[in-house]
């Protein structure tokens, strides 16, 4: 469990997920970017979209 | 067998491939090289297996780490000279036209002066599109010619790529334009793109409803045909419907479906899966 970074709610980050993985605060719809430190996982502000991003 | 896939974001493609791996049994090495580091003395092949995914949302992190893993001789679908023409709507549309595939009609200049003399020939309205880019960035409609040389101004100042103009007339086509992906030889899926939202643009990530696409003869040699103009891969190939028949725009490398997968009900994750199978065999 982590908190959001703009509204303080709670969010469950899921068992299974993968660096790199993109959750959002169920309260706000934040969205986040999820990153290894150590053995934990943290958030991070997900990048919206980057100049060189797509198919 | 041992697929790799690099990726930087795991979106609902990612994770939808994920998924169709585990449920066939097939192992997935999952590597996200962004904050990784990469001695190119050292082999990679133990850690990446028979065959790579590439699945990087940026471009430029996509194609120099396929360039990457390929001088290793490692098998990236899709393979960095793919990558780089699909990458380039320049490069595509010179591979595309090579092998005779209908494309709208396209104009390349260096210059203000040059892109106005280029619109003044093509006619407007007409597109101006940056050769890198994706999900209609810094896509412009130009409708007459003051618009045009205030867009040509702005560029000027601008990264250089944005200085190689690309101009494209405005096909006559209904409010929508046709994805079709092709796997291998075939094409497994197709959606429309329709336009909801006023805007002119039908890139999905602008807002636009995907709707199932029939997959006729017409479509499937057209789109397999400039897939393979691209190279052997995972291609969504975009048409239009224009008054003399469907048109080629643009081919992209590295496909998105979560809007088609509900639309069209076909598994492209798991045919994914099986194209890698198949190909690493």
């Amino acid at each position: 469990m982590v908190k959001c970074l703009e509204c303080d709610a709670e969010i469950t980050i899921p068992k299974d997920v993968i660096e790199g993985e993109i959750v959002s605060c169920p309260d706000c719809g934040s969205a986040y970017e999820v990153y290894k430190e150590g053995n934990n996982f943290q958030i991070r502000p997900a990048k919206i979209e980057g100049e060189d991003w797509g198919e | 067998m041992k697929i790799s896939m690099v990726y930087d974001y795991v979106r609902w493609e990612e994770r939808s491939i994920i998924e169709a791996a585990k449920r066939k049994n097939v192992e997935l090495q999952l590597i996200n090289p962004t904050d990784l580091y990469f001695d190119l003395s050292n082999d990679l092949k133990s850690n990446f297996g028979n065959i790579t995914l590439q699945r990087c949302v940026s471009y430029f992190r996509n194609l120099h780490l396929t360039a990457l893993l390929e001088s290793k001789g490692l098998k990236v679908v899709n393979c960095f000279n793919a990558i780089l023409t699909a990458g380039n709507k320049l490069l595509c549309t010179l591979k595309l036209m090579n092998a005779g595939i209908p494309m709208p009609k396209t104009m390349v200049s260096f210059s203000t002066k040059g892109s106005l003399q280029a619109l003044d020939k093509l006619g407007y309205p007409a597109i101006m599109k940056p050769t890198i880019g994706s999900w209609g960035r810094l896509i412009s409609l130009i409708k007459d010619m003051d618009t045009a040389q205030a867009i040509c101004e702005h560029r000027e100042h601008l990264s250089p790529l944005y200085q190689i103009y690309y101009l494209q007339e405005m096909v006559k086509r209904p409010p929508r334009d046709i994805r079709c992906f092709v796997i291998g030889d075939k094409a497994v899926a197709a959606i429309y793109r329709v336009s909801t939202t006023g805007d002119w643009r039908t890139n999905t990530a602008r807002g636009a409803k995907a709707v199932n696409c029939p997959i006729t003869n017409e479509l499937e040699d057209l789109c397999v045909k400039a897939a393979k103009a691209i190279g052997d891969g995972i291609f969504g190939v975009d048409c239009m419907e224009s008054p003399n028949g469907l048109v080629v725009h643009e081919v992209n490398h590295t496909i998105e479906f979560k809007n088609t997968v509900p639309a069209t009900g076909v598994d492209i994750p798991g045919l994914i899966i099986d194209y890698l199978i198949e190909v690493a065999k």
